[in-house]
């Protein structure tokens, strides 16, 4: 999976799950600012990528994550994308 | 009326936990009856469920260890569905005065009665927040509210998540989940078989109903806080104590 898939992929979960509007949604929107995600919303929204990328983001390096391409950072490295 | 749901009840082999497994499988729930060493008393617990026409599994599990916690909810997950109503209630004593108090003895009653409400929620969470909904039931003790002597560190514990609880109750409220306590005065089970007799007739006294409270009447407290009907409390310390010392 390259990172433009992993981008559209996240995109189309933030979408469904959070309800987000896809127009706002760039590499540096900021979650709880930008896209007005609360701090549990984020939580939610990790714990969705993980099950859909079939990966594992440690407590740590969840609070690292707070912009959408943060996410696909940090999704990327984990599948060596 | 009742929608069946899939419960967790750690400790539930036997005691208050065994009970509250039994309450609810009798309210429709599948229940996974959690325990750590007594296997015989848990799969008994569970033909005692299915004989009644309920369901339910036993599984084995060291919840104050992280990674046996994590495996223990994949397990129930796979097998009964993911949990939505999780009720903490595994729990140890190991009375000691303050002053004779080893370090052991202090981190054996906190890993087991604290640490693994902390494991069990936080992964309860994961599936209970996407769902939205979920019962979250820890059982505390009045030990927890007025201090016992010899109890230290139970009594720590026990405080301890009544204020986790309420903190929960509000980082969750608006994803549709409860976060509650049922704390028990003196109940007849094996953790108060070991106090002599005068011992129980002094406890008994100071209950304003006279007597100790029984294992069923803890779950049905705590099989009501698992219900849809008690949908608006949360963050709640429900005591259950007969009216200890008014």
């Amino acid at each position: 999976m390259d990172r433009a898939e992993i981008e559209s992929r996240l995109k189309t979960l933030l979408v469904s799950e959070l309800g987000l509007d896809e127009e706002k949604i760039t590499p540096d929107a900021k979650f709880e600012t930008d896209l007005e995600v609360d701090s549990l919303g984020v939580v939610e929204l990790l714990m969705a990528i993980e099950d859909e990328f079939g990966v594992t983001i440690p407590d740590e390096e969840a609070e690292g994550i707070g912009t959408v391409g943060q996410a696909v950072d940090v999704v990327a490295a984990k599948l060596g994308a | 009326m009742t929608v069946g749901r899939v419960a967790l009840v750690t400790g539930g082999s036997r005691g208050i936990g065994r009970a509250i497994a039994l309450e609810l499988a009798k309210r429709g729930h599948a229940v996974a009856v959690g325990y750590l060493s007594s296997e015989a008393a848990a799969l008994e617990v569970v033909d005692e469920m299915k004989s009644a026409g309920g369901s339910g599994i036993a599984i084995r599990a060291d919840v104050g260890d992280p990674e046996e916690v994590v495996a223990m909810f994949q397990t129930v997950a796979a097998r009964l569905g993911p949990i939505e109503i999780l009720v903490n209630n595994a729990g140890i004593r190991h009375d000691r005065l303050l002053a004779r108090m080893g370090i052991d003895v202090w981190d054996e009653v906190v890993t087991t009665n604290l640490t693994s409400v902390y494991l069990c929620t936080k992964q309860a969470l994961r599936t209970m927040l996407r769902a939205r909904w979920g019962r979250i039931v820890t059982i505390g003790s009045v030990a927890g509210i007025s201090g016992n002597a010899g109890q230290s560190n139970y009594a720590a514990a026990k405080a301890a998540v009544i204020g986790f609880s309420k903190s929960v109750a509000k980082e969750v409220g608006s994803r549709g989940i409860t976060v509650n306590v049922v704390a028990p005065g003196f109940v007849e089970t094996d953790m108060t078989d070991d106090l002599s007799d005068d011992v129980k007739a002094a406890a008994a006294a100071s209950v304003a109903l006279g007597r100790f409270g029984t294992p069923a009447e803890i779950a049905s407290a705590v099989g009501y806080l698992a219900s849809d009907e008690a949908s608006y409390i949360s963050g709640h310390v429900l005591v259950v104590d007969g009216g200890l010392a008014l």
